[in-house]
């Protein structure tokens, strides 16, 4: 699946400072895979030693978080839209 | 004290613990972990005791080491030393024999403990060299930021949830700062904010000063074990929003005892939550090692974080200590509210209510146990949320100005 993927600020020397990237994969573990293969180093950033996502990345599936649908498992679509969105603060 | 003598060695991240200097930043930009300030404990542990801390003014400056700043405070000279309370009566209610309530009801300016942490935080702020304040707030902080920034002599920025409750908003109006009412719930005011953060060299304490702002939350912890005669208690049940005054009042009492103040802690800790939003609650009862955000629905609309930036430390700390946690009702809410004002005469906000009704329920299905002491955080002001409990205490008894319509009145109500 075709989907558009929205890098945040931090990540971006990665991408040659692209906000915006294609990616292709059936879920978003896949896409994941497909960024480090575009991007060697991004998944090291994301995801833990296991390959897991890190607990202060949050993943948007067309604005709704991952944590919502099936996180890393969570299937896609054509067009679809990913947006990875840094540790949010907040709150006392 | 010059910059040189600093008790602060920088920030340091909580996830991959990589070094980044004490700047307005709070998240690593590595692995995204937060910040959190890194501090040189071999000075501070000869510099303080219980008698030089005993001897300062009653404010949070007295804990002046704990807290993440390099020279003199300049904001919250009054704040702190909040009472804590040997609650009989409600002990009595619970089924728990020595029971405390410490009171932040009644916390300088503000009425909310979160005149702390932004004492903390404007003062840091200042040292950075920032002239605005500014917070995404769910109502007390807005209060506070408000209050002592105007104090301080900055300029101020504050946004809210369009839904406050209005006595949240008129006690921000009232001292004078842009206040921007955004169409959303809280976790979407502070994305927003932490864009505009991106492009506004202000200091948002919650957001680039948090790792500063955060630790004044410790002093609510060091008060309760100076106050319970230098030894934290064995139970404390904590409100929980982000979950980071959890996380502080632990680190607080860690921290005591390695500067050698007090004994070695062997609190539990428990979150207090409200059903509408609980997601640290759900993560310690299901054991799960991940926090669910959530979309809040709550009349505790201090406590309505969906997506609660510490909540991992929280349920660590929760599982660390052996404490557990309980998620109540609205209704329950309620009750605690008009629970605490009928047995200790103390009218606390909705968050207050989640905290009572959660500590009721931990005693009930026994995991208070009764002869043990526990010590309930009460966090902030029952004037500020009135339309949570208006229609349920009452209404006074209107009579003409005669003896006569007394008395009758008298019977009716005992009738």
């Amino acid at each position: 699946m075709a989907v558009m993927v929205r890098i945040p600020t931090p990540l971006q020397k990665l991408t040659g400072e692209k906000a915006e990237v294609q990616s292709d994969g059936k879920t978003v573990g896949e896409v994941i895979a497909d960024l480090e293969r575009q991007f060697p180093g991004i998944q090291d950033r994301l995801c833990d030693a296991q390959g897991k996502l890190r607990r202060f990345v949050n993943v948007y599936v067309n604005e709704e978080d991952i944590r919502f649908l099936k996180q890393e498992g969570t299937e896609l679509k054509n067009g679809d839209e990913l947006s990875i969105i840094p540790a949010i603060a907040g709150g006392a | 004290m010059a910059v040189s003598s600093s008790l602060i060695k920088g920030l340091k991240c909580r996830e991959c613990g990589r070094a980044f200097p004490a700047q307005a930043i709070y998240v690593c930009d590595y692995c995204f972990g937060s910040l959190e300030v890194d501090y040189d404990y071999d000075r501070i542990k000869g510099q303080v005791s219980r008698e030089t801390i005993a001897a300062r003014a009653h404010s949070i400056w007295r804990y002046r080491e704990f807290l993440p700043i390099d020279g003199e405070p300049t904001v919250g000279f009054d704040t702190g030393m909040t009472p804590l309370l040997r609650a009989r009566n409600l002990g009595e209610a619970l089924g728990l024999k020595e029971l405390y309530v410490k009171d932040d009801s009644v916390c300088h300016p503000t009425l909310s403990f979160k005149d702390r942490v932004v004492s903390v935080a404007l003062s840091r702020a200042k040292e950075l060299g920032f002239d605005t304040a500014s917070c995404a707030s769910t109502g007390n902080l807005a209060n506070a930021v408000s209050a002592l920034s105007a104090r301080a002599g900055m300029k101020r920025v504050i946004f809210i949830p369009a839904d406050l409750e209005m006595g949240k908003v008129v006690n921000s109006l009232v001292f004078a700062p842009t206040l921007v009412a955004v169409e959303g719930n809280y976790d979407e005011v502070n994305r927003l904010c932490a864009e505009i953060g991106a492009r506004h060299k202000w200091a948002f304490v919650n957001i680039n000063i948090r790792p500063y702002y955060a630790e004044g939350s410790k002093t609510y912890g060091f008060e309760v074990a100076e106050q319970l005669g230098w030894r934290a208690p064995k139970h404390i049940v904590v409100p929980a929003a982000s979950g980071s005054l959890l996380v502080k009042i632990w680190k607080g009492f860690k921290e005591f005892h390695a500067m050698g103040l007090i004994p070695k802690p062997e609190t539990r800790m428990y979150a207090a939550q409200a059903a509408g939003c609980g997601p640290i609650v759900e993560a310690v009862e299901q054991g799960s090692d991940i926090i669910k955000p959530v979309k809040p629905k709550t009349i505790a609309k201090s406590l309505a974080i969906g997506n609660p930036a510490d909540g991992y430390y929280a349920a660590d700390a929760i599982r660390e200590t052996g404490g557990w946690g309980a998620a109540v009702t609205d209704d329950e809410i309620v009750e605690g509210i008009k629970l605490l004002a009928a047995t200790e005469g103390v009218f606390t906000e909705t968050a207050g209510g989640v905290t009572v009704a959660a500590a009721r329920k931990l005693a009930a299905a026994g995991r208070l146990p009764k002869n043990e002491s526990v010590v309930i955080c009460i966090t902030g002001q029952g004037l500020k949320t009135q339309e949570a409990v208006m229609h349920r205490i009452g209404k006074p008894i209107k009579i003409k100005p005669t003896l006569k319509a007394f008395e009758e009145a008298m019977e009716r109500s005992a009738s």
